[in-house]
């Protein structure tokens, strides 16, 4: 039996179709695999950020009269960066500590409303007190996303060389969280 | 001593997994019946020492034997009997039993009730189904022994985590797992195929009732995960594309489009080794889900505690089982022929189409899964994909299959006139076109895809109830009622999947195109206004349950002054683990929810309040209901029940 030359190479090409499955999946899993070698933490990946000075940015001001926040204005004392939006019931839970915090005046804490609509941000801080020294409106999420936050509220403790000294992961609402926050912001001023 | 028989129980049912696996297959090849005949006891021997160990398992549960370390770590001597219960199954281990276990099920199942299958059918099925069996009794057996015992027993369990604590947990895993682990008869039936080398329309037949009734189960237990967390995690949301939400949506995607394309291997003798690549695939996706949850490499509300150890393990199953069956696949599949010829515009090409769009839906949300994981290999930085990609890439194939759905039903198998089907969906077009006009009209200035949704709900919702009247005719009301009884009940179960879906899509279109929500601190006697209601709040009260104590609010909803309900949401506290729940107070009128959450009183006296309007989204439940309805419907169609594959085996002996 003969078979004509191009007729074997379409039948090599179906072949070589078929093949394609078993390939790309054991590309897949060959990542798997690398994924599991790395052994990583998946929530922990943001906090590569802490020792690095803090990412550039410079966001608008939220109200007439608190100006807004940019990475110029980090240099030269210890400071608190707290992410926080009016739709997340955590961050109205932390409030009080903000606001006691601001009446310490142990040290600026600055805002970024983070992807939020401006007028609901106003009447929240409207409600709730403001303990922002400076609140910068990032409505697209962009210095959020460059700080790796995975949520509202997360608190930075940024030293005085600009760089992250510490990284709050959710709300501050209970003493003992308080207390280890305070600790390490006594650390970040050496 | 009981946990003792239950790990014995279970090294019995590795043994004979062990040779499920080797006697039938051998048997196969050599013609040796007395060895295909091994293959049904073992089956069902198997599910007997499972399920022995399993009712060990659940026995020291209930007993609250703190020497079992699963039970010392997820129960407590104060939780509810059900819960106790149902925690054999909230862990790692003890799922890991409750998907072994479902895996006898089926092939106990086919075992014992396919007679009807050629021997060697049957024999091949029943030793791939044993393959996957003695992979997951070894992987419990060496690295998650839901049997090791403590050596100094805790007076009392750390306690069950508390989101669990929900009727939710009796119900979804098990629906869930019979869901996935159902796939794997899909899987069984493809790879001994492939290693015959034949597949035919009686094979299809044999295929659909074991791949419908999985899909059933998925459609189900998707859906109660979703209503779980709609309720549960007080959020108002229902679906967040989480990971492990995904991995659940996938193997869905892929069993939906197998499912239909089994029809036309069973109507037409076509698409055969797409509908093999299918069902490998579909099943592979139900193992990459248990990969994802079991092994740490993605962050999600579902993982359960990680173990890179227990992750090599099911990748290496994975590439075993996936791997293998696809190299299979890919020296079989060229050799099988197509019978059925057919033009692109007909019920073929239609069926191809959906399952295309199904089969890039799904690669979409892989790729959204997995794109933070392969970045993070890669190096490329830590990226995160959100609800907006999904709704950007995934929703207009979705779309566009909603519009063939309507569509594929009125074409007829091999050849079809596309503008004569458009033509007798002139009623649903015009009925879409004022939905949208009324829409646009009631809503103006709200999103444009709340339009394009509703649009499209109404466009498969009316397109699916032309093609039913068209089938029973529009003569005489007892001539179409005859006509009626005689469709069958495969037909009835399409009908009311496919309205199912298109009531779906307009509730979650609702949902997510028109919430409301406000955020106040309230104190008692504050009122807050929200789409029309009055929420006026009564204040907070402690109240003790069984094993938590509760702050429970109370609020007064009126609208326009006539009271419409008395909402009490929750905010609990499980002292055990320490660990704040919420327990959302929902009430539905059937065209929206009001859903309100509380958070624990401040020092003031101001309790936090999250209220949601949440429009359409019951229907989101009763959509998916009537698709789990459908699904029944169909199954219990004699065709697949009996019929035409013993016939066919008759005919084929008597001639020549």
């Amino acid at each position: 039996m003969t078979v004509a030359p191009d007729q074997q190479a379409g039948a090599l090409s179906r072949r070589l179709l078929y093949l394609l499955p078993v390939v790309l999946f054991l590309a897949v899993a060959g990542y798997f695999l690398a994924a599991l070698w790395m052994n990583r933490n998946p929530q922990e990946v943001p906090s590569a950020l802490v020792g690095k000075p803090s990412p550039d940015f410079a966001l608008g001001p939220l109200l007439p009269n608190v100006p807004g926040v940019a990475r110029a204005d980090l240099n030269g004392s210890v400071v608190l960066i707290n992410f926080f939006a009016s739709w997340c019931v955590p961050c109205r839970a932390e409030h009080p500590f903000l606001m006691h915090m601001a009446a310490d005046a142990s040290l600026p804490i600055f805002g970024i409303d983070w992807q939020d609509k401006p007028d609901a941000a106003r009447a929240y801080i409207q409600e709730l007190g403001n303990p922002y020294a400076r609140i910068g409106l990032d409505q697209s999420g962009r210095t959020g996303i460059d700080f790796g936050i995975t949520g509202v509220p997360e608190t930075f403790v940024v030293g005085r060389d600009g760089r992250i000294c510490f990284r709050q992961w959710g709300p501050v609402t209970d003493e003992d969280t308080a207390v280890a926050l305070l600790a390490r912001i006594k650390e970040c001023r050496g | 001593m009981i946990p003792e028989l239950g790990q014995v129980a279970l090294v019995l049912a590795l043994a004979l997994a062990l040779m499920q696996v080797v006697l039938p297959l051998v048997g196969a090849a050599r013609d040796n019946a007395s060895w295909m005949a091994v293959a049904p006891p073992a089956a069902q021997g198997q599910l007997f020492f499972i399920g022995f160990a399993f009712l060990a398992l659940m026995q020291a549960y209930v007993s609250s034997d703190f020497s079992v370390a699963v039970v010392a770590d997820n129960s407590n001597s104060a939780m509810p009997l059900i819960y106790k219960a149902a925690a054999t199954w909230g862990n790692h281990e003890g799922s890991l039993l409750l998907w072994v276990l479902i895996l006898a099920i089926f092939g106990a199942a086919v075992g014992t009730f396919g007679n009807n299958l050629p021997p060697k059918l049957k024999a091949r099925v029943l030793s791939v189904q044993a393959m996957i069996a003695v992979g997951f009794l070894a992987f419990m057996l060496l690295t998650s022994n839901p049997f090791a015992r403590l050596g100094q027993p805790p007076a009392d369990g750390a306690d069950l985590n508390p989101l669990l604590q929900d009727p939710g947990l009796a119900f979804h895993p098990p629906m869930l797992y019979l869901g996935y682990v159902g796939f794997s008869m899909a899987f069984s039936f493809a790879v001994a195929a492939l290693i015959e080398g034949r597949v035919d329309a009686a094979w299809a037949r044999w295929v659909r009732p074991w791949t419908l009734a999985a899909w059933i189960a998925l459609t189900a237990g998707i859906t109660g995960g979703s209503w779980w967390s709609y309720y549960e995690l007080g959020w108002g949301g229902w679906w967040a594309w989480d990971p492990v939400e995904n991995a659940s949506f996938m193997p869905w995607l892929l069993g939906t489009a197998l499912l239909h394309s089994a029809i036309v291997v069973e109507k037409r003798d076509a698409l055969k080794s797409w509908t093999m690549l299918l069902a490998i695939l579909t099943f592979g996706m139900s193992l990459v889900g248990t990969f994802l949850v079991r092994s740490g490499v993605l962050t999600s509300v579902h993982a359960f505690a990680t173990d890179p150890a227990r992750g090599v393990f099911i990748l290496l199953l994975l590439v075993v089982a996936i791997g293998g069956s696809l190299t299979l696949f890919a020296i079989r599949a060229p050799t099988l022929r197509d019978g059925g010829l057919f033009q692109p515009i007909s019920r073929e090409g239609a069926l191809i189409l959906n399952n295309l769009l199904l089969a890039v839906g799904c690669v979409v949300v892989f790729l959204g899964t997995f794109m933070p994981l392969f970045a993070d290999v890669l190096q490329l930085g830590a990226i995160s994909v959100g609800a907006p990609y999904y709704f950007l890439i995934f929703n207009p194939f979705a779309a566009l299959l909603v519009v063939v759905t309507a569509i594929g039903p009125l074409l007829p198998w091999k050849r079809a006139d596309l503008a004569g089907a458009l033509q007798r969906l002139t009623i649903a077009a015009i009925a879409t076109l004022l939905v949208a006009g009324l829409v646009w009209w009631l809503k103006t200035g709200g999103p444009l895809f709340g339009i394009l949704g509703a649009a499209l709900g109404t466009w498969l919702l009316v397109g699916t109830v032309v093609e039913f009247v068209e089938r029973i005719g529009l003569r005489a009301p007892a001539e179409a009622l005859r006509r009626a009884r005689q469709l069958p009940r495969a037909a009835y179960g399409m009908t009311l999947a496919h309205a199912g879906l298109a009531v779906a899509i307009l509730g979650m279109t609702g949902s997510a195109a028109w919430k409301q929500e406000e955020i106040r601190t309230m104190r008692a006697g504050d009122t807050v206004s929200l789409a029309g209601y009055d929420y006026r709040f009564d204040g907070v009260a402690d109240v003790a349950g069984p094993n938590y104590t509760a702050t429970r609010g109370t609020f007064t909803v009126t609208k326009e002054g006539a009271p419409v309900v008395t909402l009490h949401p929750e905010k609990r506290v499980y002292p055990v683990q320490g660990m704040p729940t919420t327990e959302a107070a929902i009430h539905t009128t059937g065209l929206a929810d009001l859903y309100a959450v509380i958070d624990t009183p401040d020092a003031a006296g101001g309790v936090a309040v999250h209220l949601y309007h949440q429009p359409l989204v019951p229907w989101i439940w009763g959509g998916a209901f009537l698709m789990v309805l459908g699904g029944l419907v169909s199954l219990s169609d004699r065709r697949l029940r009996v019929g035409a594959p013993s016939r066919r085996r008759v005919m084929a002996v008597a001639r020549p």
